[in-house]
């Protein structure tokens, strides 16, 4: 019950006669402007609720006039050939990997379409640019593990390393660690290595870690360490370690074994993508 | 001076006003802890070397931290501390339930704001944002909350005032469905009874959409009908003014609540959620402008008559910029609830600038303004230790606010568009990480606006403390220019 009804001075509106520890109500109309907004946002709803689908039923929802749905919209966009791309993507996948590198419009086609297809799926490990990181490969210089032509990197990429694809590249730096050699020939052998890399440790430690190397590493790496392709097995003497060249580090490689494993793309990326990944990485810096 | 002083009253008062003391203490306390945890993550993510490389330290267990502590540690100790201080008064009954029932509802809350704290930091989450805390804790807090339900309803019943008044509406709208949503979004089974661990009810995108009906309305009803709340008492208390208009207290209300619910859909834009939903929850936070807009019309027109009072009084200042604040984001909302806007805007950090424009600018300015006017009503002083360090709180936050805000629109516009950016042959222009380190600068101006902001937070801490003591600063009055112009006048002419 409104008990006491006043005009507001400073408004000249009445308040509703309610109070509530000291504080009152005017009365005030809702503000014009602010129904009709309201009207209006609830006119546009309206009309969305027509024409999308809106309203659910017990097994089925109305569909909207324009019958538009996201999973529509999703599946013409990948039908529809981007027109910037459907020719050129036609021709990478025809061509083999020497004719798109000689020609100069496709190989400016397959630069930017294997740099975007790096960026996305390559640069968590690789790093931008193909810098590499601790245990990935760099990519950007002429050392290569397993071989730097166009036809090597394609097979690489599409196959990966040491993955369950059967045609991925397989090969095993053993846990030398595990039996095989003691501890301290493991130490004599490290030194051996980073002697073949400008470092000077002990000349008697490389003596006998050179006896070691030649019965249990010359195998893969080969007789002078100049590494093989073959078997993935790098290059132990340009100073370029995937897994760091401190005495530590080589110690743990030798111990522990290595077996990092690249993904094979060939079900994730379509062929003409691969193609222009192969192009790309191979003119990063030391293709062959 | 002693620290009895500080909360044992001479003699009983009519209202339980220690509970609100000790909930007022609690949102100081909370607050400062729930700032300098989010300072913290904004500067990990600028230095990620910030996370220690220890667990309990990373990004991840941090920001759950940051986010209860601001929302249901500082927000939640805000509401329930000035729920019981407006409801005693508007109903002029002191709580229902005795004394012993409201120290339950403080000591069990914030026993729960500890023990899910330390959950997050050992990584013991259910991973549903702003409803971590695992099925134990779950239980615990409903809990506590129907008895603060019991307590706030006993007291409405046994008001002395013919009506109730409309902050109370918005206050037990808070209440119930906070707890409606936080029992319905917390249904697990746990592993075993003495695992910590559970299995939500539901699965796949009926989780995601329970998830998200809880999350938006955890926003809708925690952050929103709970504030207005305290905005209907504190703004007409402190304008000296009556509430402008009943009638559009009673639409805005009842419209706020109804479509609030709906809403939620909008955080699933282009998921697995069924199209239809998807509309619903787009039209839905559409037609919620001008209900939310009421709330701030009858907030600022209150002020009809006593504009100059923001001349004068700075704690005035803090509730009415809160309430632009307010409007501001309630635009924003319905903006980016549109599909094609959400569609730019989903997963930047455009909506982390959105976020904090309404929790910083509109939650928290709101809460300053009440606890500014509160601590002399409540310690029974003659006013503030300090009006002037109330100033200097307001624009050192307010520069805060705007750096962050503005950094994080600019930040997530930038980051949405990057996503999308083609080159001219059709390939995406920039990688992932690109757009990261484009971040980067970004990053530097938003910790520095939440630098600003915590540095504000402790001004005003020192200075409720010395209110609360009873000490006054010597410093002279804030008169407006224009009256000191009009003194200077007459003597110029003399």
């Amino acid at each position: 019950m409104p008990t006491k009804v006043e005009k507001d001075a400073i408004t000249g509106t009445m308040t509703t006669g309610h109070e509530w520890d000291g504080i009152k109500e005017l009365d005030t109309p809702l503000p014009k402007w602010w129904l009709y907004v309201f009207y209006a946002t609830i006119a546009f709803s309206a009309l969305w609720v027509v024409l999308y689908p809106a309203v659910p039923f017990v097994n089925s929802h109305t569909t909207g006039i324009l019958g538009q749905t996201n999973r529509d919209d999703l599946a013409k966009a990948l039908a529809t050939p981007d027109p910037r791309q459907a020719e050129y993507r036609a021709r990478i996948e025809t061509a083999s990997l020497d004719e798109i590198r000689s020609d100069a419009s496709l190989l400016a086609f397959a630069m930017a379409g294997g740099k975007a297809a790096f960026n996305e799926n390559c640069v968590a490990c690789h790093r931008a640019g193909g810098a590499g990181a601790k245990g990935y490969p760099n990519l950007a210089d002429d050392d290569w593990l397993w071989g730097g032509s166009l036809e090597t990197i394609h097979q690489t990429v599409q196959h990966g390393i040491r993955n369950p694809d059967p045609d991925s590249r397989q090969s095993e730096m053993p846990k030398f660690g595990e039996g095989m050699l003691t501890a301290a020939q493991i130490a004599d052998v490290a030194d051996y290595v980073l002697s073949l890399n400008g470092e000077t440790p002990s000349a008697e430690a490389v003596m006998r870690g050179k006896a070691v190397f030649a019965e249990n590493c010359v195998a893969c790496h080969g007789e002078n360490a100049e590494g093989n392709r073959e078997l993935g097995a790098p290059k132990l003497k340009n100073h370029i370690f995937v897994y760091g060249g401190d005495r530590a580090t080589l110690v743990q490689t030798i111990t522990g074994g290595r077996g990092g494993s690249m993904p094979s793309w060939k079900d994730r990326l379509d062929p003409a993508t691969i193609k222009m990944l192969a192009v790309y990485v191979h003119q990063l810096g030391g293709g062959e | 001076m002693n620290a009895a002083v500080l909360t044992a009253p001479t003699r009983r008062e009519p209202y339980n006003e220690e509970i609100v003391r000790a909930f007022m203490i609690a949102t100081m306390f909370w607050g400062v802890a729930a700032f300098a945890a989010g300072v913290y993550i904004a500067l990990q993510l600028a230095f990620p070397q910030l996370n220690l490389g220890l667990e309990w330290t990373t990004f991840g267990r941090l920001r759950p931290l940051h986010t209860s502590a601001a929302i249901f540690a500082f927000g939640g100790n805000a509401l329930l501390g000035t729920s019981f201080h407006v409801v005693q008064r508007t109903c002029r009954a002191r709580l229902f339930g005795g004394d012993a029932a409201a120290w339950f509802v403080f000591w069990g809350y914030n026993f729960f704001i500890v023990m899910a704290a330390l959950g997050y930091l050992l990584g013991i989450t259910q991973s549903r944002e702003y409803a971590e805390p695992e099925w134990y804790l779950d239980l615990w807090l409903t809990l506590v909350w129907v008895v603060y339900l019991v307590i706030f309803g006993g007291t409405l019943i046994k008001r002395e005032e013919p009506h109730i008044y409309v902050a109370n509406w918005f206050y037990l709208a808070f209440i119930v469905t906070i707890a409606m949503l936080h029992i319905v979004n917390n249904l697990a089974v746990p592993i075993s009874p003495f695992s910590a661990r559970s299995y939500s009810l539901f699965a796949g995108v009926q989780d995601a959409l329970t998830q998200w009906w809880y999350g938006h309305n955890a926003v809708g009803f925690f952050l929103t009908a709970g504030f207005l709340g305290m905005m209907y008492y504190f703004v007409p208390k402190q304008a000296d003014r009556p509430v402008y208009s009943y009638r559009l207290s009673i639409i805005h209300f009842w419209a706020l609540i109804f479509l609030y619910i709906w809403a939620g859909p909008h955080h699933l834009h282009y998921t697995a959620l069924p199209d239809w939903a998807q509309t619903l929850g787009m039209v839905f936070s559409v037609m919620l402008w001008m209900p939310s807009w009421g709330g701030m019309i009858n907030g600022l027109m209150t002020l009809s008559g006593a504009w100059d009072k923001l001349r004068t009084d700075p704690a005035l200042r803090f509730s009415i910029t809160a309430v632009g604040f307010y409007g501001m984001s309630t635009f924003e909302g319905p903006l980016m609830s549109i599909k094609a806007v959400n569609g730019l805007s989903h997963y930047t950090d455009w909506t982390i600038g959105h976020v904090h424009s309404g929790a910083l600018g509109w939650v928290a300015f709101v809460t300053f303004g009440a606890v500014y006017y509160l601590f002399p009503v409540l310690w029974k002083r003659e006013r503030l230790y300090s009006v002037r360090l109330v100033g200097v709180h307001f624009w050192t936050a307010t520069i805060g606010i705007v750096l962050y805000i503005t950094s994080m629109w600019v930040a997530g516009i930038m980051q949405g568009l990057m996503w999308r950016a083609y080159d001219q042959l059709g390939f995406l222009q920039y990688s992932f990480v690109e757009t990261v380190a484009a971040m980067y600068p970004f990053y530097l101006v938003r910790a520095l606006g939440g630098l600003c902001f915590l540095a504000g937070a402790l001004v005003m801490v020192w200075n409720l403390w010395k209110t609360a003591r009873g000490e006054l600063r010597d410093e002279p009055a804030i008169v407006p220019r224009v009256a000191r112009l009009a003194a200077a006048v007459p003597q110029a002419a003399r």
